[in-house]
């Protein structure tokens, strides 16, 4: 570029800005694609959410079906992940089981975001006493493990799907908050706002039409770190007895089932349910991992 | 100084008396009458009132509020509804187990958090590092219900090296009682290893990349005296930060392990309480692992004011 002034600069400098737009639309996706972590970890999300919708139709055998003459039984080929204490086939309820898990898990990170989002752009534009009193209530939140916090609250309200998505959710939603204020504060100080309040458009406008849009990257990074979270959160309250109820299959409560027998030597009931938990943490880590990355560059 | 203390501090209160809040709104405003709670649904309507007076719970919610804070800042938690007595006396004895607990995690995770660490910076972008970063990373984010099982399935039922409870009995001795702490130890320290492990690489390449290390080794001091002297020092400090923070989340965790490995401490407490539906005790617990992470915190703070020159310099100067 140095040196060399006048027309053969300009045109370049034209095509730029016009591709431009069109790079933004399609390169993350093409970029994230390109990622052997993403690919692996979107495989391992679709297979589990593929189980979530159709495991009763692919399962081998009925999660529910017990067989009082075949109970403990070692993995085989007629069941491959064993059999539990009722003679239930281990494999199908680990199947069947990623249903409850990511219905809640993903329905309390959408309702957290989006209420979190809401009240982010108010406090990191609006500012005031809303933000005062919300940075103040998130390091209260903070203050306290997220399980503890959401064991205290089930316990309140007593135990249901409905009351563990709205508890992680709104347990979810001053800590997205404070990510989305951080992220409007850096974008207040950019040119586009200060015009766009000289054209005289109202504030929720400009919040939700102008800042919207620019912090959107900065709410999906957090949506699924956020979702890591409320899988690792709702796991949590299911093992220790506040979650899907027996006999439904679920990964934590059949862990909790099962973990009694452990010591007579049957482990394969509580390790595939805890593998299936494993599996789909890192599945939604690598995600999370190679969107940040991406985002980064 | 003395001043930012007493700011940090003021905060520290301003948090508490909002948890504090936060903590009465959901055990004792949320779950309704706690006199029908205890007595069940066939019980008379006149022996429900006559409960909830001994409780105290049919005064208005203010003065209810009120009597529990001023009960809290006497040192006073409440009566459990399940043992009909102060809570104060199963909250410390609880407290005293997991703290055994957590301290032989942190006896362990410390050292080799920062080594990790400092080995992974040392050796930025080699095969070393990646390994070290990718396996703290993979056990930070793996839930304690999944390693403590699978920990159990192979030390405690396959080897059978350690006991799978963690209370030794009563009278044991101490060497007993550690041994039956080993294995409830271990999900917490990969959990924790991740964090750590992850700051102090962090520090450290910061360090590392700094004016002053390349004087240091610009003016011909050998390699591992520059990181002893210049880099170490530098590079842990955020580290302390990260673990005064976890001990907080570490009592998250406590709850799992301690309910997996059947060990009496503050989270199987808050674990019993949560399915005894005893709200007294629940609070009583969650307003301790509130306060221990407040006091944490705040040590993290000192130490940090403490340790760093440059805010040492920028109060008294």
């Amino acid at each position: 570029m140095i040196g060399t002034p006048g027309a053969p600069v300009e045109a370049p400098r034209e095509v730029t800005v016009a591709h431009a737009p069109r790079r933004a639309g399609s390169t993350p996706w093409r970029l994230l694609l390109r990622r052997p972590t993403f690919i692996a970890g979107a495989v391992i999300l679709l297979f589990w959410i593929t189980c979530a919708l159709f495991g009763t139709a692919i399962a081998p055998h009925s999660p529910f079906a017990q067989q009082l003459l075949a109970t403990n039984m070692r993995p085989s080929a007629a069941h491959w992940f064993g059999t539990d204490q009722l003679g239930r086939d281990v494999f199908s309820r680990v199947l069947v089981g990623s249903r409850s898990i990511l219905e809640i898990a993903a329905l309390a990170t959408v309702l957290g975001t989006v209420l979190g989002t809401a009240l982010g752009l108010v406090m990191g534009y609006l500012g005031g006493v809303v933000d005062l009193l919300v940075s103040r209530i998130v390091e209260a939140v903070l203050a306290v493990p997220l399980i503890i916090l959401a064991l205290l609250f089930v316990t309140a309200l007593g135990s249901s799907v409905l009351v563990i998505t709205l508890v992680v959710g709104f347990i979810f939603t001053p800590l997205i908050a404070r990510t989305v204020r951080s992220a409007v504060l850096v974008e207040s100080q950019l040119d586009y706002l200060s015009s766009a309040r000289l054209l005289g458009e109202n504030s929720a406008r400009v919040m939700f039409v102008e800042i919207l849009p620019n912090v959107m990257p900065a709410i999906l990074v957090e949506f699924t770190v956020r979702l890591g979270y409320a899988i690792f959160t709702v796991v949590a309250l299911s093992f220790l007895g506040l979650g899907i109820q027996p006999p439904t299959p679920d990964w934590g409560a059949d862990i909790t089932a099962n973990y009694g027998v452990l010591p007579a030597g049957y482990w394969w009931e509580t390790i595939f349910p805890a593998l299936a938990i494993m599996s789909l943490i890192i599945g939604v880590n690598l995600v999370t991992d190679s969107i940040e990355q991406v985002l980064a560059s | 100084m003395a001043t930012y203390l007493l700011r940090r501090l003021g905060l520290a209160v301003i948090t508490l008396w909002l948890l504090s809040m936060i903590v009465f709104f959901a055990g004792q405003v949320l779950p309704g009458d706690p006199g029908r709670a205890i007595l069940g649904p066939l019980a008379a309507q006149s022996s429900v009132r006559v409960l909830d007076q001994q409780l105290g719970v049919d005064r208005p919610l203010v003065t209810q509020y009120w009597s529990w804070v001023s009960g809290l800042v006497h040192g006073n938690m409440g009566q459990s509804y399940e043992f009909r007595s102060p809570v104060e006396p199963f909250i410390h004895a609880a407290l005293l187990n997991s703290v055994k607990l957590a301290a032989l995690a942190f006896i362990v995770v410390v050292p080799l958090g920062i080594l990790g660490g400092v080995i992974a910076a040392l050796n930025v972008g080699r095969p070393i590092d990646r390994v070290i970063s990718i396996t703290g990373l993979s056990a930070t984010t793996v839930s304690e219900v999944v390693s403590g099982v699978i920990i159990i399935v192979i030390f405690g039922v396959e080897l059978k090296w350690f006991p799978v409870s963690a209370s030794a009995g009563t009278g044991a001795s101490d060497l007993s009682q550690l041994d039956h702490l080993i294995l409830p130890a271990i999900p917490l320290v990969l959990v924790l290893f991740g964090y750590i492990a992850r700051m102090a690489r962090a520090g450290t390449i910061e360090a590392l990349e700094s004016d002053y290390a390349r004087t240091a080794t610009l003016k011909g001091l050998k390699r591992s005296v520059v990181i002893r002297r210049h880099i170490l020092r530098n590079s842990l400090l955020p580290t302390i930060t990260v673990i005064a923070t976890q001990t907080g989340y570490l009592f998250g965790g406590l709850v799992i392990v301690e309910t997996l490995f059947n060990y009496q401490g503050i989270g199987k407490l808050i674990y019993t309480a949560a399915s005894g539906k005893d709200f007294p005790m629940l609070e009583a617990g969650v307003l301790t692992i509130g306060i221990v992470y407040m006091v944490a915190t705040l040590i993290a703070d000192v130490l940090y004011t403490l340790l760093n020159p440059r805010l040492r310099l920028g109060s008294t100067g």
